[in-house]
């Protein structure tokens, strides 16, 4: 029996070897580091004045290459996402122009947006986004947070899974740490012309070049005048980031309130259920109080 | 089923009226009230009731999200994402939809080894335990073509490659491929019918369980022993004993499925699924779900396209041969020393099986998928056989009850009359 | 768990007995809450959904090209909507029709905007099973509904059944004489 035991274990570390020293090289990138957003966790909620900057973000930077086609102006005042109010969004959607119709002379014609349209992307279709960026469309943004992710490797991804330990912001630490991912090449990696040299990018070619900078985005200041957060490119990332995780999951911090008392409901109830089912088979299990007869007659 | 032994006895004239016309609630009366159930059943028994509760849930919210899904290679996507965005908790539904899948297979893999570690697959049970392995295979069916459906990059190369695995069938491959393509390639026929089927076998899934449930009920359930019920001191009836205990295990099993659905809800699914489907771009890792990891590890283990594919279809079939490979009479591992230490060894092959199967197949992996492909067949066809005829089982209680309670010693009170503990083996 | 709980009550033992009693009951009402809110999104995900609701945002319909006596169909939130121009003829017809005539009594003057009563705004469909009547049909020249034959005068209102009421006025108001806002009245968007 010893014997067989031991020979299972010793062919579990015999295949487990075998296979990691070969997954080894298979790892070029490094892992992205790991940031604090306050929308992780149980009860994690996004940082409304953060989105308003990555919306600033994106509405001044990406968008003049990335549609965000499935998020609509009405979404940027829906509760769990920036806070705008009605009346803001309606002005902000009134600020771009979407083609509509046909009109009664069967012709399309362009219009003020309204709060239920969705952001009208910038290239109006994919092969004129390929063709106006070297031959790739730039990703649509709204569900991009979810999209992205990168491999974290046995024993992390069984702790990512679990209460405490849980972890499923990736796609947004790839985000955050891409954007900041643009270096000088390592030593002796051609970069061919078109693309550019970037840490945390699979393979490191990417085709979009460095999009932020320190200072390009001016935020709004507080009341004496000072800012708020720094105007980095770091700071630029983690709001964009941001941003983007709500865009793809809008529901987020509805999903994570629901789902805490929806647990807290269901343990509830199954300790009950514990009891109650300690206390009928109390009738049956070792000594038993006369309820056979009772038994026979009922069944 | 009309033949069934019942003790209901209808009280009311209504009641009378309508039983000796449809007999139904006598029927569910000695299925699921009256019904002798072994009263040592550990928690591993209670996921037959967590499986029906999942086909339930999964059924009920895939009615509810094709009320707002539209089945087509233009729209799919975006009227998930509609689902997700703007259906009054469809994040919920869909959730509950995607990660139902999972827990329905991390339910049926319990069941699965429970069934193998006890034995209960052996005779009189092997109808029942075909019945199983039918539905095994259509769950599989379902999840691969419910998969399809979001229409992301996964669902698009997984339809593609597992099309394909079809067309290596001899003779018949491609018409078969063409037949589910409807074209010459997946696209906007195929996730139609895909959404159709995938519609369907839930169903079929449901009918098969009613005969597996109709074939427990004919043979009785086994029991960590192994050895059936000899007198109703063995025995409870199923209600309310193995009904609360079903329901108390369901509720648990629910927190582990709230988690996913509200904490984790992407956690078994894949990035690249948020991807619109794109028939020019493969994505880099290609895996399918976690459940058909073992399976596609297997697939990848052999070089050749057709021998993998029949390996594959093999590893499940082979299942189904479980009951006559078996050569021990002893049914549960719990008196079987040796062949137990190999059903441990073929469950973490298994479990390695899947790890490689979310892995590249390149060097040490391919060489281990091998090694573990190898494990897992000689483990029905040398090992179930060879080992039943060579080894000593421990000696087995004299009765249910007496495992319980330990030898000798005379207890009181007991579930059931003789009577009705023996007619499960008796009546259809 | 009916049952679970008529077998507490085969053993009752006093106060054991009813501490049993209020065990069974507590599980009891919380799986039969707990199934009560699983129903719940089920139903709600079946009402409109929120883009469906933004969609049904309030339209402008420019009246200048509509000739007198002419039917322009529109549509607000999936609704067909008439609005018609009407004659001096028909708008004289509609206001002189005695109150006791009528099915469902209402003056022309509360189906119109004051000021504005050459243009008659209604919801298009029967009110007796939502088919579409024709318009300048029928022995009031108003509508005639080809299902089941119910009449409507000048002003939309039904002067034989089966129909039990008028034909609905949408909310609107006048943007400016040749220009109507359907969805919108006196600033305040739809319920």
């Amino acid at each position: 029996m010893k014997a067989t035991r031991l020979l299972a274990a010793s062919l579990l570390a015999v295949l487990l070897g075998t296979a990691a020293a070969s997954a080894e090289d298979a790892h070029g990138s490094p892992q992205p580091p790991r940031v604090k957003w306050s929308f992780a966790g149980v009860f994690g909620k996004f940082d409304q004045a953060q989105l308003q900057r990555g919306f600033q973000v994106y509405k001044e930077v990406c968008s003049s290459c990335h549609s965000m086609k499935l998020v609509s102006f009405r979404n940027l005042a829906e509760p769990g996402g920036p806070d705008y109010s009605a009346g803001q969004v309606r002005a902000l959607a009134a600020t771009y122009q979407v083609k509509d119709g046909p009109n009664d002379a069967g012709e399309m014609f362009e219009r003020p947006g309204r709060a239920a349209d969705t952001f009208p992307p910038p290239f109006p279709n994919d092969q004129a986004a390929a063709s106006a960026n070297g031959g790739k469309a730039p990703p649509d943004f709204s569900v991009l947070a979810k999209a992205r992710t990168f491999e974290r490797g046995f024993p992390w991804f069984v702790f990512d899974a679990l209460p405490f330990m849980g972890y499923s912001e990736q796609g947004v630490d790839y985000i955050h740490a891409l954007l900041n991912g643009y270096e000088d090449p390592s030593e002796g990696k051609e970069v061919p012309a078109g693309t550019y040299y970037n840490t945390y990018y699979p393979g490191h070619l990417i085709a979009m070049p460095k999009p932020l900078s320190d200072g390009q985005v001016t935020y709004a200041k507080n009341d004496k005048g000072e800012p708020v957060v720094p105007e980095t490119v770091d700071q630029y990332s983690r709001d964009v980031a941001a941003f983007m995780a709500w865009a793809a999951e809008p529901h987020l911090e509805a999903r994570k309130a629901l789902g805490f008392r929806v647990i807290l409901f269901l343990i509830l109830l199954s300790g009950l259920l514990y009891y109650v089912k300690k206390r009928v088979w109390a009738d049956v299990g070792g000594e038993v109080h006369g309820l056979q007869p009772e038994l026979h007659k009922t069944y | 089923m009309s033949a069934h032994a019942t003790t209901y006895v209808p009280k009311s004239r209504l009641a009378k009226w309508f039983e000796s016309r449809l007999p139904i609630v006598g029927l569910v009366h000695s299925s699921f009230v009256a019904f002798p159930v072994p009263r040592n059943l550990n928690y591993f028994w209670t996921f037959g009731a967590i499986l029906i509760a999942m086909l339930a849930s999964q059924i009920i919210t895939g009615v509810w999200l094709a009320m707002h899904y539209e089945p087509s290679a233009t729209a799919a996507f975006n009227s998930v994402e509609h689902i997700m965005r703007d259906v009054n908790y469809g994040w919920l539904l869909r959730y509950a939809h995607a990660n139902g899948a999972s827990m329905f297979f991390v339910a049926v893999y319990v069941h699965i080894f429970r069934n193998l570690y006890y034995g209960s697959y052996k005779a009189p049970r092997e109808v029942l335990y075909i019945l199983g392995v039918i539905i095994y295979l259509l769950m599989m069916a379902t999840a691969f073509l419910g998969y399809t459906l979001p229409w992301g990059q996964m669902s698009f190369w997984g339809a593609t490659v597992i099309t394909n695995i079809l067309a290596a069938i001899p003779v018949v491959g491609d018409t078969i491929q063409s037949l589910l393509w409807g074209g010459y390639s997946v696209g906007n026929p195929t996730i139609n019918r895909f959404f159709s089927l995938h519609y369907l076998l839930p169903f079929m899934i449901a009918g098969v369980v009613v005969l597996h449930v109709w074939a427990l009920h004919v043979t009785g359930q086994n029991n960590p022993t192994g050895i059936p019920i000899k007198s109703g001191k063995d025995a409870v009836p199923f209600t309310p004993y193995a009904t609360i205990k079903d329901v108390f295990a369901t509720v648990v099993f629910m927190i582990l499925f709230a988690w996913f659905i509200f904490y984790q809800p992407n956690y078994l699914g894949h990035a690249d699924n948020y991807v619109p489907a794109n028939p020019a771009v493969t994505p880099a890792h290609i895996v399918p779900e976690w459940y058909f990891l073992p399976f596609y590890a297997i697939l990848r283990a052999v070089p050749d396209k057709l021998g993998g594919v029949i390996l594959m279809f093999g590893a499940v079939l082979i299942l189904a041969f479980a009951p006559w490979l078996d050569t021990s009479r002893v049914r549960s591992c719990n008196y079987r020393p040796i062949y137990r230490q190999f059903f441990w060894v073929f469950l973490i092959v298994c479990v390695v099986l899947g790890w490689l199967g979310a892995k590249p197949p390149e060097g040490g992996y391919v060489l281990a998928a091998r090694i573990c492909t190898a494990y897992y067949f000689a483990h029905f066809l040398i090992v179930m056989p060879l080992v039943g005829l060579f080894e000593t089982p421990k000696a087995l209680p004299g009765s249910i009850l007496e495992s319980v309670t330990g030898p000798g010693k005379q207890v009181s009170g007991s579930g059931l009359p003789t009577g009705a503990a023996a007619a499960p083996t008796t009546k259809g | 768990m009916a049952n679970t709980a008529a077998t507490g009550d085969a053993t009752p033992h006093g106060a054991e007995g009813t501490r049993r009693d209020f065990l069974f009951l507590a599980t009891g009402a919380g799986l039969a809450v707990g199934a009560g809110a699983v129903a719940w999104p089920f139903i709600a995900s079946m009402a409109p959904d929120a883009a469906t609701i933004a969609a049904g945002a309030p339209i402008e319909v420019d009246l200048a090209p509509i000739q007198e006596g002419q039917i322009i169909n529109v549509f607000w939130r999936g609704k067909l909507i008439f609005v018609r121009s009407r004659s001096e003829k028909e708008i004289k017809e509609a206001q002189d029709v005695k109150m006791s005539e009528l099915i469902d009594p209402q003056p022309d003057s509360a189906r119109v905007k004051e000021g504005h009563a050459k243009w008659l705004v209604v919801y298009g469909n029967c009110t007796h099973l939502g088919c579409v009547p024709i318009g300048h049909q029928g022995q009031y020249e108003g509508w005639s509904c080809p299902c089941h034959g119910s009449l409507y005068d000048t002003s939309g209102r039904v002067r034989r059944g089966p129909a039990p009421t008028n034909l609905p006025v949408p909310p609107y108001a006048f943007q400016s004489d040749t220009k109507i806002r359907i969805g919108e009245e006196g600033g305040k968007a739809a319920a």
